[in-house]
């Protein structure tokens, strides 16, 4: 989609730069090469498209809400990517390119992002963006980056139903969560009984789909299914209901601000999780959620995700302590973080792959890249562009850490448009 | 009226001066001197002028403090999006479906057939109609309630408001019918001309451009006439203008109607521009950041709203560029610096110190050209008085 007419719009890298600049990195160039330091591929060679490349940096964006209602999620993925850039460069950059970032501001705002978004690829030739959060931010930047053609590393966990060729989805996409953590329950919980409860907008109620329909399939029951808006704080009713219909499972996917009401509401309403009576399985709630939430509030409920920043594997390790070093110790890691972290490496591979920065190559690139560092550990890009990931279950405990009492022994295989489960 | 006669003559004056620079300024300068993408931008902030200029009407000239014009942007801007979004969800386009041929959104939310209010937005004839009918529809109804009933000042503002609370929380709410919080997007074609291409941006914002001045003309005549005066009059002094026999809820429902239809077409031209349309731009947020585009420009000036708007969008757009931790602040630092300084915004620091400047200057150079003097009027170097508009010309 556009990609001819991308390559004839941009203007060739360093028309902006002085003779005197090109000149300089001439010398540069040839002194290099003379000293034959290190094979580093000539910028003609690995960028024919005119991106931001010169001989020793490339130019990638960064664009998050960094302010409103959305940044307090998002600021963990930038810090996540712009650690995984920092440790790129130390360990010699891509294509023995330095990494510059130029960071955007989405203010949780959809329009801004799409704005934004457009200015990264035109204006900075950008050679890929490391971004967005909800959907709808994402769905705003979809046509542009489809447009323009740029490449999207997205670290969020979704509801699927996209595939684009310009997008790496770095989180999990819906039934990779939902399968995996319906299984479980029913397998070791000896679950029968669903009640599915969600924020009201596309992705709790295309992962409420899925989950009834995996739920149908297992012979199982749903017994009741609710959305509330955004921002909805009076849980009163549906908890009533719940204790009325005393399903063995709560299946929720709540997000934000009503988190923290709807668990606290649980909490004075006489639910203990920690009895299991229901058991709450969330799909929606991180260690960064618990942070607002509060550990006491959620002890002893199941989250099923592909990364718990309890997870005990030497990767992990190394990541938690980094991010900490850059951050400061009382930094926690959810998912989201974690999945931002991968796209820089994610990419940094691709370009390698390709021997080009070009995006049709890295495209190509793509499917099949393995990172065998990542902290959730071994992740696959896939040919539908989602990655290959484990599923686990965690079980919070009220320093607001994950436990982690269950891991796919598999790789979960993405499926962003499921049959039969549409 | 005289102005109208002779066209040329009022593009001498002053007034007509102005004009002229704010075109030369839109259609030369910026064309020239930005490349498509910042030009597309400009042509973006361009949408929101169209309701600051309502509300210099609307706010300045009659004293009705909308706080929810941007429902009407909204609305606007929603009614072309789903003409578009008809347009792009072709069957062949949207095989993948489980129904194909509805807008991927109503796929999404199990919807298995279009709703019934989609449907007229098949014509592109029905959809011009309801980009300016259903906002001044809305206008009409909510200024029946209110105004009739004498509803006015603060509490006018705070209903308005609620307006928009209302629906945002609607659209949000119903998101197999309206893309939820996500908006409509992925907007492609208009009548099979692709807008997403940079010629197609350049040409939009050159419609955007006429448009606005089709709207300022609308506004300017608006003013110029006695149906102009009695709404300046009501805003001074409304109980005097009742008494003196005339309905002053007609005229505030007129012209609450008109501020609709400027941001109605706003809105439209946005979706075009920017290629969707969300909930984000109906909200109270959204409209109170246009009522200050219109303080910032300076409430009693026409003009001053169009440059206010492209002002305050440039500086967001700039400040978040090159300060992305910091833009909210410096945003908030700027409309607090503007109010208090100068309560009249841009125009009113305009008339306070160019002014004077700019009439020593036309005194010295050009001893009265022979068409000022004809209208008999004004340039007399009177302080200004924003109540009163120094460029009408006389009662014809």
């Amino acid at each position: 989609m556009g990609t001819t007419t991308t390559a004839a719009g941009r203007r060739p890298s360093g028309t902006r730069k002085g003779l005197r600049g090109s000149l300089w990195t001439l010398a540069a160039s040839v002194m290099l090469a003379s000293t034959a330091q290190a094979a580093v591929p000539p910028t003609p060679e690995v960028n024919t498209t005119g991106l931001a490349v010169t001989d020793d940096t490339v130019k990638v964006g960064i664009l998050h809400s960094i302010t409103g209602t959305m940044a307090i999620s998002e600021i963990g993925s930038v810090q996540a990517e712009k650690l995984a850039i920092d440790q790129i460069n130390a360990a010699g950059g891509v294509l023995g390119r330095k990494i510059e970032y130029v960071q955007e501001d989405g203010a949780s705002d959809w329009p801004t992002f799409a704005e934004k978004a457009r200015k990264l690829l035109r204006q900075d030739d950008v050679a890929a963006i490391f971004g967005c959060w909800t959907s709808a931010s994402r769905k705003a930047v979809l046509p542009v980056i489809e447009q323009y053609n740029g490449m999207l590393y997205y670290p969020t966990f979704y509801e699927g139903l996209e595939q684009s060729p310009n997008v790496i989805y770095t989180g999990q996409e819906a039934t990779q969560q939902i399968l995996a953590g319906i299984d479980w329950a029913v397998k070791t919980k000896g679950a029968k009984t669903f009640y599915l409860l969600g924020s009201d907008y596309i992705w709790p109620r295309t992962s409420n789909k899925i989950a009834r329909k995996h739920i149908d399939k297992l012979g199982l029951k749903v017994v009741g299914e609710e959305y509330y808006p955004l921002g909805h704080t009076q849980f009163n009713s549906v908890i009533n209901k719940i204790k009325l219909k005393k399903p063995d499972v709560i299946f929720a996917s709540v997000v934000g601000g009503s988190n923290v009401a709807f668990y606290k509401q649980m909490k004075a309403a006489g639910v203990d999780f920690t009895d299991e009576k229901p058991l709450l399985l969330t799909i929606s709630v991180t260690e960064d959620e618990i942070r607002g939430i509060g550990g006491e509030n959620v002890n002893g409920i199941y989250a099923s995700m592909k990364y718990f920043q309890s997870l005990d594997n030497p990767n992990n390790q190394d990541f938690v302590k980094a991010f900490k070093a850059a951050y400061g110790d009382d930094m926690v890691i959810g998912d989201v973080t974690q999945a931002a972290y991968l796209g820089p490496w994610l990419w940094k591979m691709a370009v390698e792959k390709a021997g080009s920065f070009d995006i049709d190559k890295i495209r190509e690139a793509s499917p099949g890249i393995e990172f065998t560092k990542a902290p959730e550990g071994y992740v696959r890009i896939h040919e539908n562009h989602h990655l290959w990931s484990k599923t686990r279950i965690g079980q919070a405990q009220t320093d607001g850490q994950y436990k982690v009492v269950y891991e796919t022994p598999e790789l979960m295989e993405p499926d962003p448009f499921p049959e039969g489960y549409q | 009226m005289k102005t109208s006669a002779s066209p040329l003559k009022w593009l001498a004056s002053r007034e007509g001066l102005y004009y002229l620079a704010l075109a030369l300024l839109l259609v030369v300068i910026l064309p020239l001197a930005l490349d498509p993408f910042r030009l597309n931008m400009v042509g973006k902030y361009l949408t929101y002028a169209f309701v600051a200029v309502g509300l210099v009407m609307c706010w300045g000239k009659a004293g009705i403090l909308s706080l929810g014009q941007g429902v009407f942007f909204g609305l606007g801007g929603y009614c072309m999006a789903m003409f578009l979004k008809l347009e792009a969800s072709t069957p062949e386009a949207t095989a993948i479906q489980s129904t194909p041929g509805i807008p991927d959104f109503m796929d999404w939310n199990q919807l298995t057939e279009l709703p019934w209010f989609w449907e007229p937005f098949h014509s592109f004839a029905f959809t011009l109609i309801a980009l300016i009918g259903v906002p001044v529809l809305l206008a009409l109804i909510i200024g029946l309630a209110m105004f009739t009933r004498r509803v006015g000042g603060v509490y006018f503002a705070i209903i308005t408001q609620a307006i928009a609370a209302i629906l945002t929380i609607l659209i949000i709410g119903q998101q197999g019918y309206t893309g939820g919080v996500n908006g409509i997007t992925d907007l492609q074609t208009l009548m099979g001309w692709d807008i997403r291409t940079d010629e197609a941006k350049t040409l939009l914002y050159f419609v955007c451009v006429g448009l606005l001045f089709l709207c300022l003309f609308t506004a300017r005549f608006v003013q110029n006439r006695k149906l102009g005066r009695i709404l300046v009059a009501m805003n001074a002094q409304e109980m005097r203008v009742r008494f003196s026999g005339y309905d002053v809820a007609a005229f505030k429902i007129f012209v609450f109607c008109l501020a609709a239809a400027f941001a109605g077409v706003g809105g439209a031209l946005f979706t075009l521009i920017v290629g969707f349309m969300s909930p984000s731009f109906i909200g109270i947020v959204a409209s109170i950041e246009m009522v200050i585009f219109c303080a910032l420009g300076g409430r009693l000036s026409l003009l001053g709203a169009v440059y206010g708007a492209l002002l305050v969008n440039a500086a967001k757009s700039g400040f978040s560029e090159s300060l992305p931790e910091l833009w909210p602040f410096l945003m908030g630092a700027l409309f607090i610096g503007v109010v208090l300084a100068f309560p009249n915004g841009l125009a009113g620091l305009y008339q306070t110190y160019v002014m004077p400047l700019e009439a020593r200057l036309f005194r010295r150079r050009t001893p009265t050209p022979p068409a000022a003097p004809a209208t008999g009027r004004k340039d007399d170097g009177k302080p200004f008085d924003p109540m009163i508009d120094h460029f009408s010309p006389e009662k014809s």
